[in-house]
């Protein structure tokens, strides 16, 4: 099952080694990952996503959490919760082409970015399976290049990951 | 506020820590470190012969003290010579601070001389480690160092040092901390209330209970929770090879180790169990063989300070995280309340039936119920120099080993009464760690007989240190096990090779071990004959002063059993001898 770990981890050097080594160490996956500073600069936050069944995410989060440096996590998956991702696509778009991916970018509520003679950059929002769409619907024969942030999370409501 | 350079910060802090020994070996890029410890240090520096042993000889003293071991090497060469014994002391779960140099920080990063990534390279086998980017955070990060090294589930911890920030003409004020706080870093203080009671319960009614407890007892000083536990109940223990003394060897309750090469009645136990109380152990794949097969009728609880290894590879009925002593604590005084309200719990009809059938399984397979071995070879066995070696030292000596069949032998017949007495590398399983390992030990515990029970493979991977031992009068004891093969290769190659000996032979190619000893500035005795034995390690005991190495040759095709059946097999799949199986 796919999982979305959230991970608050003190913002140092090094630190980011150990929670990316670790899943190699250990033989677990990681399908994408996403970290950047907090509000707090001290404060690193990192989005994975991995896929294992309910033993693998226990030994994932308590393996995680004996790391020094990671301060708190939480398996979002767990609960209710907001996902997303952003995607920048560049793809050829000529002739009768050019409406059609625009229209295809309108449907999925995306931005054309950046417009150029034969291509467009079309940029995407939302979670990773919207994104996925968006790439068939545009089909392999156009796309040109593909660069995916990776999952961000959030819990819904008041819960919060904080210190 | 005194000022005071890089260097001499590290060598106050030691001393500020109470740092008894510092083993290292001096190198480029930690010259300034040194030359601070020339000038102003209390804490001996031990100058050991190979990077490698002074982790081991610093995780040797930290084994038997339970205090870290401190090691002081170079960068490069210096810091990767010590990669085997940081993963030695991970594995184990031993507290260690390792003082790395590194080049000058400008230099990180252009391959410069002696310059490897010691924070990357060592990053699997540390609990935490540092790079230290300025001068004065020195102070708190050794503190810092320190602290997560020794609390919580101990291990090594690595702190990185570049050479321009141990610079003497560069001084700052120097404030060593009384107490650090890590905010992403609370180890467990107490065990989860709820379940300890959920525990007590299951123990008490419990039919047919057997406590299995590790390393985790003895690192977390929890022998006399443990025994108390135990005796209180009247239920048998059985030691995993780390926690080996925790409970005392000589104890009618004792079952023996447990595991690849666990006793008979201690493995039947286990695999016959209704409740299993798991202490600081950590379900080792040498101790379950085939997971899914593991005790089938078993209710679990366990009770460790680090929640990763609990339910790991079996799956824990009461999970308890916790430090083991209070945990145990706790436990005690829960079972006493429940049994004034229970007085007739736990069922004493159920246990009196199931140590009657202990008793069975120890009468007819027991390692020390009778000899289990063949006494008619004209050969000394090995099983009878450790007997010997316990008979000889009161089973009061502190015993390093180093790996194969010799290490299981200790194990088997050297009946510890005592915790931290029993020092080996039990995770990594290290040829090569005996030697340095006593010597840690010895240093610690001057007046104690320390004996290095080997091989002659494994002496030769850091036999070196013979000379450390005389440089620094550290009068062990080394008696090596000479059967002239790789012995624990020779008998899996024995018993799943059809006896093809691939690479586990010396031919003619041995030292002689006395003259070897000799020339580095020992003696050395050679025994050959059973007669002699005891006597010649009565007299080699008795020389306190000297290191005497004891070559004492036995027979080479002797095996180590029990031996669990492996693949596919339980607990109770055992070879009992060459031809016997259960």
């Amino acid at each position: 099952m796919r999982r979305i770990i959230s991970v608050l981890l003190e913002n140092e050097p090094g630190a980011l080694s150990r929670v990316v080594g670790l899943f190699s160490q250990r033989g677990y996956n990681i399908e994408t990952l996403n970290v950047a500073p907090t509000e707090d600069p001290t404060l690193s936050r990192l989005t994975l996503t991995t896929i294992g069944d309910d033993h693998k995410i226990e030994q994932i989060t308590k393996h995680l959490n004996r790391l020094v440096d990671v301060v708190k996590l939480v398996d979002l998956s767990e609960g209710a919760h907001i996902e997303r991702e952003l995607m920048l696509v560049k793809v050829r778009a000529t002739g009768a082409q050019r409406a059609e991916i625009k229209r295809c970018t309108d449907i999925f509520r995306g931005q054309i970015v950046d417009v150029g003679p034969s291509v467009y950059t079309i940029q995407v929002t939302g979670a990773a399976d919207k994104l996925d769409s968006f790439l068939e619907a545009v089909g392999d024969a156009a796309i040109m290049e593909v660069v995916r942030s990776g999952v961000s999370g959030i819990a819904r409501g008041e819960k919060i990951l904080s210190l | 506020m005194e000022l005071l350079s890089g260097g001499e910060m590290i060598a106050r802090a030691l001393e500020d820590e109470g740092v008894e020994f510092i083993f290292g070996y001096p190198g480029g890029a930690v010259l300034h470190i040194y030359d601070a410890l020339f000038n102003k240090c209390k804490v001996p520096h031990i100058l050991v012969r190979h990077e490698q042993a002074a982790t081991h000889a610093a995780d040797g003293y930290a084994r038997a003290t339970g205090k870290p071991g401190v090691v002081l090497v170079t960068s490069g060469p210096g810091a990767t010579n010590a990669i085997t014994g940081i993963a030695t002391a991970y594995m184990d779960s031993i507290p260690m601070v390792v003082l790395s140099g590194q080049v000058m920080s400008h230099l990180i990063g252009e391959d410069a001389f002696q310059e490897t990534d010691m924070l990357g390279i060592s990053r699997p086998i540390v609990k935490h480690s540092f790079q230290v980017t300025s001068t004065a955070e020195i102070p708190e990060i050794i503190k810092k160092a320190f602290y997560i090294a020794s609390s919580g589930r101990p291990g090594p911890v690595v702190v990185d040092l570049p050479k321009d920030l141990t610079n003497p003409h560069d001084k700052y004020e120097y404030n060593y901390p009384k107490k650090v706080k890590l905010r992403s870093y609370t180890p467990a203080s107490r065990g989860h209330s709820g379940q300890i009671k959920k525990a007590a319960s299951l123990l008490l009614a419990a039919k047919r209970p057997v406590i299995y407890s590790g390393g985790g007892v003895v690192q977390g000083n929890a022998s006399a929770q443990l025994r108390e536990l135990a005796q209180s109940l009247n239920f048998p223990v059985t030691n995993t090879l780390m926690g080996l003394g925790a409970y005392p060897g000589s104890d009618r309750q004792f079952l023996g180790m447990l595991g690849m090469h666990g006793f008979y009645e201690a493995n039947n136990a286990m695999h016959h169990s209704d409740v299993i109380l798991a202490v600081g152990a950590r379900f080792d794949d040498r101790v379950t063989n085939t997971t899914g097969k593991f005790c089938p009728g078993a209710k679990i609880i366990h009770i460790d300070i680090d929640p990763a290894a609990i339910s790991k590879t079996i799956n824990a009925d009461v999970p308890i995280v916790g430090p083991v002593d209070s945990v145990l604590n706790d436990l005690l005084d829960v079972l006493k309340e429940m049994r004034a309200e229970q007085p007739a719990l736990p069922d004493q009809k159920a246990l009196k039936v199931w140590w009657e059938q202990i008793d069975e399984w120890r009468d007819s397979h027991g390692l020390w119920t009778a000899p289990r071995y063949d006494t008619t070879t004209p050969y000394i066995k090995p099983q009878q120099v450790i007997e010997t070696l316990c008979k000889v030292t009161g089973g009061k000596a502190f015993v390093t080993s180093d790996v194969g069949q010799h290490q299981m032998f200790a194990a088997q017949y050297y009946k510890f009464d005592e915790p931290r007495r029993w020092i080996n590398s039990g995770g990594l399983g290290t040829m090569g760690f005996g030697l340095p390992a006593a010597m840690g030990v010895k240093l610690a515990f001057p007046d104690a007989d320390v004996a290095c029970v080997t091989g002659e493979g494994s002496i030769q991977m850091n036999i070196q240190e013979l000379s450390t031992c005389a440089q620094y009068n550290i009068p062990v004891k080394i008696l090596n096990l000479y059967n002239g093969y790789l012995g624990m290769v020779k008998q899996w190659q024995d018993m799943q090779y059809e006896g093809r000996y691939s690479q586990s032979v010396y031919e003619d190619s041995l030292p002689d071990f006395i003259k070897l000893a000799e020339a580095y500035h020992h003696s050395g005795i050679k025994v050959t004959q059973l007669s002699d034995l005891e006597d010649a390690m009565t007299e080699v005991f008795a020389r306190k002063n000297e290191l005497v190495f004891m070559d004492i040759h036995v027979d080479p095709h002797e095996h180590v059993y029990p031996m669990h059946i492996a693949p596919n097999g339980s607990m109770r799949d055992m070879w009992l001898s060459k031809t016997e199986r259960t």
